[in-house]
């Protein structure tokens, strides 16, 4: 992991500072939208972006972007500098940096849309960069493929979710989340209700890793350790979660919404319990544990009730301060031992006292010990779940299973690394220290962030979960009370409760692991199915491609005809186009010389097999159409017609020398076949402009520049004042094609000599 | 296929279509002709000319590279197309100047309009005669 | 008239689909140069028929006399004539490169970008 240079006496890039710069200005600007909010205000900006389609780029600030807001920005600012240190003098520092803004942008982007399309781009952004940074060790074949996994579960979920946007926006008239939120009861009455509501969730649960689109999270973790604490537990994979609360106040309160959220989220939740016990590399631990709070969070956002959505609100902080915090610790174990196997890793307190005091602060909130805020998350879920009618047991057995294993794993993560035994420690080569500051500023600050706030949790209550639960339920006054110490209650013995099973498992633990182990193989994995889903795609993308694409370019060809025969044949149909009367008109002279000649040169160009009479048919065919142009009062465009027919036949003639001569034609039975495609798609060619010419013609823009040509343009020949004049650009864009054509001709015939004959 | 009489009278013919094209182009605003027809009349000359005297004696008639001559054009017409710019019209604004105008005669006119039909002129000739004259050294 | 031209476009075309069917590259080029004439022939009849009344306007007078042919559909068609040759011209160009390269003209065998399925596994 640690490929980088560990030299700290080398100075700070700009890949370095920038970020955490960059980060803390955005911070400190939404700290000062702070008393707005928390005031019970809102915030909104709006500016055109795509006008002709109604599309605005509009950014909505409440109680619930704003919370999300100042966890990115925040999280970000320590993020980044712990970047800057564990990545210095990587050769891909920059690209690194670029890549990590980039996504802060987007995600920021992403939680203040208003509009849903605006959200929508800014969703995929974070796909992309999430992708571009799980990859970022391209080199390894393992980072690739977590990458293209990731990619494809979520982009295929925000592609979902689009689609459910487009359908509610045809329903409410609007695309601006701001307004959809009085709209909950026309949208909850429409037929249209479970397919928006199937979309939404779609594009929710691949964002927050829900079973059974779980599988790309754990894979995820082959980024570096500081894009899996940023992205992949603080705030990407909360894109979810914000999605479904922003949708709350519109799509809840349905059996339908009750139930998915609530199954979806608990079997979540217990099954990346099992899994986690399961991990011996302490980032997997973690990302297990993940998987298990974003169960948790869409699970609670499954019910109405005023004690789950403060649990949520609180939850969803608490767990991105401790779990951000563990990622960088495990960052800096890693960065200093060389390993993060959980089975060698112990007795590190000695060299890194201050990595281990983060670590335990970090594991006690998520534990869920009191005076932590960890503790008062716990106690409102359970509140939460014993105040839920119906889904309630499901939510507090739930939560027992998920918040006993976050207990055991508190200690896999921050007890053993550093109080344990020493004795299988791998030797990094070099004396085991303290990271450098910019690393422990991160885990140590959100460490005590949690014991802080768990000590004054008004701090909190007003500034955050309050707004947060006004966002969702419309209303502050429903926001329930952050307390540490709520009297003996229900929740406090569950609490107990959990304590108990957190002890018995992390004593256990290593002997559960090896059960699962044994298990676990025998098991199909998600893994797995992902791969053979691919390999099939692979192959039956192999086998149309082999069926459409034959390589032949008759079959393309004939399939291109008959295509545009039965397009012309059903637009026919389809408009009730008639031809009109076909005035059958006795024709002059002159006009007849012309046409026979025309046609002469056309059977003659079919008939032969000789190369210079189809080229003398050509010309023929050639100099009747620039005779039809003189007829009928075009004099440039016939001028124009002769002198290209001329070079034609000239160019022709000259290529001729070095070409074969022409083959037999093909066979009886083929050439009929082609004989009905070729007179079909002739004479539906003909039916149309028949049908085209006896409608009446619109001649608004031809009298405007017969009009305007002499006195705006001085110019008397209008074809040309169109084309020099009125078109002007498309003659440019014309003329060049023209030099594009012969430069790229130019190019093919010096190029000499690439295998072949030549 | 070398012919004396060829030869000879190719260079007639060649001097004359020059000049014809050149006034195509110049009348094209009021009259058939302009860019267009103009380039292909000229390229038309020069095509004859390699025919008779073989492709490198037409380079050296021409004197420039033909895909020069087609870049050159080219720009021209970009040029000619941005110069309303510097008035604050839209791109590919006419602009035209009578020099020397009275209330009988309209004078001497000048326009970016006409540089944009020479840019014209001198995309097709070049761009032809690119074709041509490396299509008959290959062969 | 009307009747006669389209008929002429779509006598062009037939040929052309016939042509460009024939598995023979040459024959194929003679099809994409049939089919640009009866492109143009036939924008230009969509626009109106005139005889004898080119859209000029005549020396003193401000516009053209009433009735001139339509101005423009025969501009369109003027830079597609032009562009139409340059489209030939580089399908020439490639045709006689793919011969020079490739040794044959007939389609059925050009199979370097798609080859069969035999030979990509082999």
């Amino acid at each position: 992991m640690a490929e980088h240079d560990p030299n700290p006496s080398q100075g700070w890039t700009a890949a370095g500072y920038v970020p955490p710069v960059i980060a803390a200005g955005l911070f400190l600007t939404f700290l000062q939208a702070l008393p707005t909010i928390a005031g019970g205000g809102t915030l909104r900006y709006s500016f055109s972006w795509i006008p002709s389609l109604s599309v605005d780029l509009s950014f909505f600030v409440d109680g619930l972007s704003l919370t999300f807001a100042l966890l990115i920005s925040g999280i970000g600012v320590m993020v980044m500098l712990f970047s800057g240190s564990y990545l210095k003098g990587h050769p891909q520092h920059g690209r690194f940096s670029l890549y990590l803004v980039s996504f802060m942008l987007a995600m920021l982007g992403l939680v203040l849309s208003d509009n849903m399309l605006g959200l929508f781009v800014f969703w995929e952004l974070t796909t992309i960069t999430s992708y571009l940074l799980i990859g970022f060790s391209h080199t390894s074949e393992n980072s690739r493929r977590s990458a293209l996994q990731a990619l494809f579960v979520t982009g295929f979920g925000g592609l979902a979710m689009l689609a459910g946007f487009l359908i509610i926006a045809g329903i409410a008239g609007t695309m601006e989340l701001s307004e959809l939120r009085g709209m909950g009861d026309i949208l909850r009455d429409n037929s249209m209700y479970g397919a928006i509501l199937v979309l939404i969730l779609l594009g929710a649960f691949t964002k927050s890793a829900q079973v059974p689109f779980h599988f790309w999270l754990p894979n995820a973790m082959a980024a570096p350790t500081p894009v899996s604490a940023y992205l992949h537990s603080a705030t990407m994979v909360k894109g979810g979660v914000y999605l479904l609360a922003r949708m709350h106040p519109t799509l809840s309160g349905t059996d339908a919404w009750l139930w998915s959220l609530t199954i979806f989220g608990a079997v979540t939740a217990v099954f990346a319990s099992i899994m986690a016990i399961k991990q011996t590399d302490l980032k997997q631990t973690l990302a297990y544990t993940t998987l298990m709070a974003l169960g948790t969070l869409v699970m609670f956002l499954a019910s109405p009730n005023a004690y789950a959505i403060t649990a949520v609100a609180t939850f969803l902080v608490v767990h991105s301060l401790y779990k951000a915090a563990l990622f960088l610790v495990i960052g800096c174990v890693d960065h200093a031992t060389g390993t993060r196997d959980a089975r060698r890793l112990g007795g590190l307190m000695r060299q890194m006292p201050v990595t281990t005091v983060a670590a335990g602060l970090a594991a006690l909130s998520m534990a869920g010990v009191p005076p932590f805020i960890g503790f008062i998350g716990k106690e409102l879920l359970y509140k939460g779940g014993l105040e839920s009618p119906s889904v309630g047991p499901i939510l507090i057995g739930a939560t027992l299973a998920a918040s006993a294993l976050m207990f055991a794993a508190g200690g896999i993560v921050a007890l053993r690394p550093f109080w344990g035994s020493a004795d299988k420690m791998p030797d990094p080569g070099r004396p085991i220290t303290e990271a450098p500051w910019p690393m422990l500023v991160g885990p140590v600050l959100l460490s005590v962030l949690g014991l802080l706030f768990g000590l004054v949790p008004h701090m909190l209550e007003v500034n955050v979960t309050t707004p947060l639960v006004a966002a969702l339920l419309g209303d502050p006054a429903k926001a329930k009370h952050l307390h540490l110490w709520a009297g003996v209650n229900a929740a406090l013995i569950l609490s107990l409760i959990t304590f108990a099973i957190g002890i018995l498992l992390y004593l256990l633990h290593t002997r559960l692991r090896d059960a699962l182990e044994a298990a676990g193989d025998r098991l199909f994995t998600f893994d797995g199915l992902w791969d053979g889903f691919l390999a099939r795609l692979g192959r039956f993308a192999r086998w149309q491609g082999g069926l459409i694409q034959s390589g032949i370019l008759n079959r393309y060809l004939t399939t291109v005809f008959i295509v545009i025969a039965l397009g012309l044949a059903s637009a026919m149909i389809h408009t009730r186009m008639s031809t009109g009367p076909i005035a059958i008109p006795t024709p002059e002279f002159k006009h007849l010389v012309v046409f026979l000649l025309t046609f002469a040169g056309t059977a003659l160009t079919i008939i032969t097999n000789s190369r210079i009479s189809a080229i003398a048919g050509l010309g023929v065919v050639g100099i009747g159409v620039a005779l039809i142009f003189i007829l009928f009062s075009a004099p440039d465009v016939a001028i124009t017609q002769l002198l290209v027919e001329m070079l034609v036949v000239v160019l022709f003639s000259v290529a001729a020398l070095r070409l074969p001569v022409l083959p037999r034609r093909t066979g009886k039975r083929e050439r009929i076949g082609h004989g009905i495609i070729a007179v079909s798609v002739g004479s539906l060619v003909t039916l149309t402009l028949l049908g085209v010419v006896s409608e009446p013609i619109d001649r608004r823009l031809s009298d405007f520049f017969e009009i305007a040509s002499y006195p705006d343009a001085y110019g008397r020949n209008i074809v040309n004042v169109i084309l020099v004049d009125f078109r002007a650009f498309d003659t440019f864009g014309e003329v060049s094609v023209v030099a594009v054509a012969a430069l790229a001709a130019l190019a093919l015939l010096r190029q000499r000599g690439k295998g072949g004959r030549s | 296929m070398k012919s004396i009489i060829l030869t000879t009278g190719t260079r007639i013919i060649v001097s004359l279509l020059l000049v014809f094209s050149v006034y195509m182009l110049l009348r094209g605003h009021n009259e058939p002709g302009g860019g267009f027809i103009g380039g292909l009349i000229g390229a038309s000359g020069f095509v004859l000319y390699a025919i008779a005297n073989g492709t490198s004696e037409a380079r050296r008639a021409l004197r420039a590279a033909p895909e020069q001559i087609a870049a050159v054009g080219l720009g021209v017409a970009a040029i000619s197309g941005l110069i309303p710019g510097l008035f604050g019209n839209a791109a590919y604004t006419g602009k035209w100047l009578f020099l020397g105008a009275t209330p009988d005669s309209k004078g001497f006119p000048i326009s970016n309009i006409i540089a944009f039909d020479i840019g014209v002129y001198l995309v097709v000739l070049g761009a032809i005669l690119t074709l041509v004259f490396a299509l008959e050294e290959e062969i | 008239m009307e009747t006669l031209l389209s008929l002429t476009v779509g006598v062009l075309v037939a040929a052309a689909v016939y042509l460009m069917l024939q598995r023979d590259l040459l024959r194929f080029l003679f099809g994409l140069t049939l089919i640009s004439n009866a492109a143009n022939l036939l924008i230009f009849t969509s626009g109106q028929l005139t005889s004898g009344r080119p859209p000029l306007v005549p020396q003193g007078a401000k516009a053209p006399l009433p009735g001139v042919a339509n101005a423009l559909p025969q501009a369109l068609v003027l830079t597609a004539v032009v562009i139409g040759f340059g489209l030939f011209a580089f399908s020439l160009v490639l045709t006689l490169r793919a011969y020079t390269d490739l040794g044959t003209l007939k389609t059925d065998d050009m199979r370097v970008a798609e080859p069969r399925e035999e030979e990509q596994d082999a």
